[in-house]
């Protein structure tokens, strides 16, 4: 409001100035309603987006081909689409991912909610945020050019590209995710729980194991479907140390694609828009919606839980 | 007790180990003239140039668009929204978001905003991609911010004949400032280090020149040419010398590896501490 405005607002008696202070009122909620709004129409004009390209791509290809087919090679003359391939590389790396970041999270979430001392905690916490903060694309980068190195030191028949050494890295990846909110929910766990445990003569790791961990189970479970539903989500990691060849495979030793790094190498060539691959990674991309919307929403709903129980 | 130790250790190792990798191989490559040389096709004259540029570029764009967005969501959902099934839905919503895999805003952006709304591969969109990315996480730092503030001040500003809007911009904003700006830093932080959207819009290409600059000598002194720009960022460059088989670009890889994770530290690093002194100093 200018000085000017201001005055003549005075000017116009108490009735009009409450009125226009009213009319303001309501114009600024209005525009914050827009702003939540926005949220939901984001993710309305996502679904739109993967569907609306999708059925177009289902228009030439079958659901039953898409499922069921075990060939993935929508860019050759003799082009297959068989989305197992792609599912196959994105269980065996997240598969291979969650075997290290769950006990490792789990572990360190224990230690630190229930036996670390305060400064150790005081210096861990920020410390595993920053690990959480490195871009994807350095971790590829570790993966492919100091782990996989590393790997084949010792498994001298490892390729260059591998499940095994992406999903390695995507693990050390999500540890700090798993680990700080399963520690927030073992911290969740009122402490008078604990002393009655200490009180019958339980040791703090007794307590941990039987008291704590169970009492947070649901807060436990959440953070490690949501630490899932980051694995299958993962892209540079497995785009750049796994190789991008689409490999019906579950062995971790070969190179293989997922849908994610399918989506990326699609992205490197230059497809034009509107063709069948250009409308391929659409599909694959709702595949992956879909995969990871069932993880988030039993995540949340676990994590609701744990919140109303104490 | 000891596996605790242990299990913490590995996360320690494999940092000093990321980090000690890359300083061997990237130390070396950072001279001035790699942040001020064009990529090339000899890898020893190749810089990062237009990469730092247009990550400056698309940072201002993301920055533009999501803070007031999301902090005005924010607010929205912590002191206007009623108790019905439509906030509910908002709730729910944007923590969905926050679980959208990011190579997911990619392709919304490549159908939205490069082809729909022909913005093509641009800066903009590029921009517009990452903002949506960090919504959620400005989204819910901001309510944070705000409902750690007591209801007292609320009550007060209100006893003193404010408005909703007044009691929000001339009490709860400026209170609950250092926690959504926390929020944002961390946001950008994620976004600067965002790969597999901007990929996805398109935009790997070999860029040797510079976005039109925003500043002009003569009138009207701003040009916004630079927001449809084509452009390169500084995850893509480095990506696009990882996936180079020989050995020299490989090092310039790690030169923008360093780069890439000293900025993402630092801004993370400046988040904790603002958390730290907001924690400390505030009491009310």
């Amino acid at each position: 409001m200018t000085e000017e405005s201001r005055k003549r607002t005075v000017h116009a008696g108490k009735l009009g100035f409450s009125m226009r202070r009213r009319v303001r009122e309501k114009c600024i909620e209005a525009m914050l309603f827009a702003s939540a709004v926005l949220s939901v129409a984001i993710m309305l004009a996502i679904v739109v987006m993967l569907v609306k390209e999708s059925i177009v791509f289902f228009q030439h290809v079958s659901i039953w081909d898409f499922l069921t087919d075990t060939e993935w090679t929508p860019l050759f003359d003799n082009a297959h689409y068989g989305i197992l391939p792609l599912i196959s590389g994105t269980v065996v790396s997240s598969l291979i991912a969650l075997v290290v970041a769950l006990p490792l999270g789990t572990i360190i979430a224990i230690y630190l909610s229930e036996f670390a001392p305060f400064s150790v905690r005081e210096m861990a916490k920020p410390f595993l945020e920053l690990l959480g903060g490195i871009p994807t694309v350095v971790y590829g980068y570790f993966a492919l050019l100091f782990i996989t190195p590393l790997l084949q030191s010792i498994l001298p028949e490892l390729p260059g590209f591998s499940l095994l050494s992406a999903g390695l890295v995507m693990g050390i990846m999500i540890i700090p995710y798993v680990s700080s909110m399963t520690e927030d929910a073992m911290r969740a766990v009122p402490m008078n729980l604990r002393e009655g445990s200490y009180a019958m003569g339980a040791t703090r790791l007794q307590t941990a194991l039987r008291v704590v961990m169970p009492a947070a189970l649901s807060g436990i479970a959440a953070a490690y479907i949501l630490g899932i539903s980051r694995a299958v989500g993962e892209t540079m990691v497995v785009a750049i140390a796994a190789g991008m060849q689409p490999n019906l495979t579950w062995n971790p030793m070969e190179p293989a694609a997922t849908i994610t790094a399918y989506i990326v190498q699609v992205s490197l060539g230059d497809l034009p828009h509107g063709s069948i691959g250009y409308q391929t990674i659409f599909a694959a991309g709702l595949t992956l919606l879909l995969l990871t919307l069932v993880f988030n929403i039993i995540g949340h709903m676990l994590r609701k839980r744990y919140r109303e129980i104490y | 007790m000891i596996s605790g130790i242990l299990a913490l250790m590995v996360a320690v190792l494999t940092f000093i180990a990321l980090f000690a990798h890359m300083v061997l191989d990237g130390a070396p490559r950072l001279t001035w003239d790699f942040f001020t040389s064009f990529p090339s096709r000899r890898a020893e004259s190749a810089g990062i140039l237009s990469a730092w540029v247009g990550t400056t570029l698309v940072m201002l764009v993301t920055a533009f668009s999501a803070v007031p967005l999301g902090v005005a969501a924010g607010v929205y959902l912590e002191e206007y929204a009623p108790k019905n099934w439509f906030t509910e839905i908002i709730e729910i919503n944007v923590t969905n978001l926050a679980g959208v895999p990011s190579i997911i805003y990619g392709l919304l952006a490549l159908g939205m905003f490069v082809y729909q709304l022909g913005f093509g591969q641009s800066i903009l969109a590029a921009g517009l991609a990452l903002a949506l990315l960090i919504l959620p996480v400005v989204i819910v730092a901001t309510r944070e911010a705000i409902r750690s503030i007591p209801v007292a001040i609320r009550e007060g500003a209100y006893a003193l004949g404010a408005t909703k809007w007044q009691t929000v911009s001339d009490h709860l904003l400026p209170y609950s400032s250092a926690g959504i700006l926390t929020g944002i830093i961390i946001g950008l932080a994620r976004a600067i280090g965002e790969t597999a959207p901007i990929i996805t819009i398109g935009a790997l290409t070999f860029i040797a020149f510079l976005p039109p600059s925003p500043i002009k000598s003569e009138f009207p002194f701003v040009s916004f040419e630079w927001l449809t720009a084509p452009f390169t960022v500084m995850p893509i460059q480095m990506f696009n010398w990882v996936s180079r088989p020989e050995e020299a670009f490989q090092l310039n890889a790690a030169a923008a590896g360093l780069v890439l994770v000293v900025m993402t530290l630092a801004m993370n690093g400046l988040a904790i501490y603002l958390r730290y002194r907001m924690r400390k100093n505030i009491k009310w």
